[in-house]
């Protein structure tokens, strides 16, 4: 479980981890029941609508506005956003 | 109450032409009547002072006689719908203060239509939930209350917000979005109509992405005519979304003739529930008894594989929800939980702006997607889903609309149901094999339970087919003849 919680880049508090754990043992279990539906030779559905993905032009649409963008960010500085120091 | 807030979206747009009243006066009487509604917490942002000029405007259009499809018609927007430069978080606390520097196609659609915006709808978080008890913004409360007890009900979810808007009239109608009944379950739950497209009718571009192989907008209103007017703006290819689909928009209006002579209705035997209230077995059968009446004939059908349509649903859409919810990082938008190191900055952002459902469901699906389960949980449920869509499309060799009860239940009281996520699931046991297989679906409000809250029978279409599905609504929609009302206005009108 807190590889998974690691892996979705999500905090557990460790005394919420054994909570968690049932619960989503509990919906593992009961999807579990899959298996017993014999899926041998079935095409895996990707899409509900069968069309071809459309192609379009490659030419340069109108972009939204940088300011526009950094204006809903929490932290940004010079036209950036900025993060925690990544390098030492 | 004014009679304003009483009429259909048809009936107040032959208002509006006829000059009987302004959009302005029409939008000021909803305005007044969701003022005093706030204790159902439907809206979660107002955007009154927009709809004042917005209805403005519409009455210059109208004097011009250039008023659109929907002109000064005021509707709820479920805050999942991306509207410029206004709140639209999805109920998450992690989407705090986000105002998007663009607009969704969808609600573009409905402005360009001369729709007005009265405000942002409470729902559950993300759309994931079936009672509008996720959302970061507080519970929703139905309008309906049961005869035997007080009570505060859900309205059902996600589109709780928007259903108990309408059904409170202080909206005209409402759009929604249905992953997996998010539009048809509130609806039935708050006595209304509530129209699912097939997947690929309207665009998603705009539309804060749950499970993007499931999603799609719809609206919710007091009548299948409204359904279909609103369906006629909202819907439309669009270059933007690479899964909405280049075919024609009908005028859905045109075709409800309310004829269903010689229409082929199925009737799939695996929906009859063990453990099925008896009040939804009755009305789902006086709905077939209805149809045959009319000359419609009934048919006996069968979808094997409707039992695993729920727990496919719970890996597909969970799955596609841990891949779109990790773009929640605390960098770009929203929530930023600080941390001096970037890994435990994002575990902490998205540990204080999620809550526990949509954590869960985060984390199901990083489960399913991971390294060594894939095969045996993800790609086995893309093989299921190909098999539930396979029994629907037989179905529909020997008919033409398929009619189902909604939701298990009528509404139920907050706090219950709460303690067993896999119960909460439960309510979209009806709703969800349709969306798994991309089909147009529509709740109709059909008669009232032994507690006297509303029930609803679902009407299922084929593939881009909704405008014999909204015949068919509509003739539903007469034969059951609901006229019962909400305590909330019934009390206030008294």
């Amino acid at each position: 479980m807190l590889r998974i919680a690691k892996l979705a880049r999500i905090e557990v508090a460790d005394d919420a981890t054994d909570g968690l754990a049932d619960e989503l043992n509990a919906i593992m279990t009961w999807v579990e029941q899959l298996s017993e539906v014999d899926t041998e030779g079935v095409e895996p559905m990707t899409s509900v609508v069968a069309v071809k993905l459309p192609l379009r032009a490659d030419v340069a649409g109108a972009a939204v506005p940088r300011e526009d963008l950094l204006a809903d960010a929490p932290n940004t500085e010079d036209g950036f956003f900025v993060v925690p120091k990544v390098i030492e | 109450m004014s009679a304003l807030t009483d009429l259909t979206i048809a009936a107040a747009r032959a208002g509006l032409d006829a000059r009987e009243f302004s959009a302005r006066e029409l939008t000021d009487a909803h305005i007044a009547a969701a003022e005093a509604a706030r204790e159902l917490n439907t809206l979660v942002f107002e955007t009154f002072d927009l709809a004042r000029a917005r209805a403005d405007a519409a009455d210059k259009r109208l004097a011009a006689g250039e008023g659109g499809l929907l002109e000064g018609v005021p509707l709820a927007i479920k805050d999942l719908y991306c509207t410029r430069g206004v709140h639209s978080t999805a109920c998450s606390h992690i989407l705090d203060g986000f105002e998007p520097p663009y607009e969704s196609t969808v609600t573009e659609n409905l402005w360009r239509e001369g729709a007005v915006m009265l405000g942002k709808a409470n729902m559950d978080e993300f759309a994931m939930g079936s009672a509008n008890v996720t959302s970061y913004y507080g519970n929703v409360i139905n309008p309906w209350r049961r005869q035997s007890d007080d009570k505060p009900l859900v309205p059902g979810g996600s589109s709780g917000g928007s259903a108990a808007a309408v059904a409170a009239h202080l909206a005209l109608g409402a759009t929604g979005t249905d992953t997996g009944g998010s539009i048809r379950q509130p609806a039935a739950f708050c006595g209304i109509v509530g129209l699912k497209p097939t997947y690929g009718r309207c665009s998603r571009w705009g539309l804060i992405a749950f499970a993007s192989s499931l999603d799609q907008a719809g609206p919710l209103t007091r009548s299948v005519e409204d359904a279909a007017l609103m369906l006629r703006a909202m819907a439309g290819y669009d270059a933007k979304d690479s899964t909405s689909v280049n075919v024609p928009v009908p005028n859905y209006t045109a075709a409800l003739n309310g004829d269903v002579k010689g229409l082929r209705i199925g009737v799939p035997a695996e929906y009859r529930l063990d453990g099925m209230p008896e009040e939804i077995e009755t009305l789902w059968r006086q709905g077939t008894e209805w149809f045959r009446a009319a000359g419609a004939e009934i048919v006996d059908i069968s979808l094997p594989h409707t039992k695993y349509s729920l727990p496919t649903y719970y890996i597909v859409a969970p799955a596609e929800c841990s891949s779109n919810l990790a773009r929640y990082d605390g960098v770009r938008f929203g929530l930023r939980e600080a941390d001096s190191d970037l890994t435990h900055m994002y575990e902490r952002t998205r540990a204080k702006g999620f809550g526990a459902e949509v954590q869960r469901r985060i984390m199901i699906g990083t489960y399913v997607l991971s390294a060594g389960y894939y095969d045996a949980y993800y790609l086995k449920a893309q093989k299921l889903r190909t098999l539930i869509a396979r029994d629907f499309q037989t179905a529909f060799e020997k008919v033409d609309v398929v009619l189902t009860p909604t939701a298990p239940s009528p509404a139920f009281a907050i706090g219950e149901k709460m303690d067993d996520p896999i119960a909460m699931y439960l309510n979209d046991v009806f709703t969800v094999p349709a969306s798994m297989a991309g089909l147009p679906g529509i709740s109709v409000p059909a008669g009232l339970s032994n507690d006297g809250l509303p029930l609803g029978l679902q009407l299922l279409g084929q593939p881009f087919d909704e405008a014999r599905m909204l015949n068919a609504a509509q003739f539903l929609e007469t034969a059951a003849a609901f006229s019962a009302k909400p305590a909330w206005l019934t009390e206030r009108a008294a």
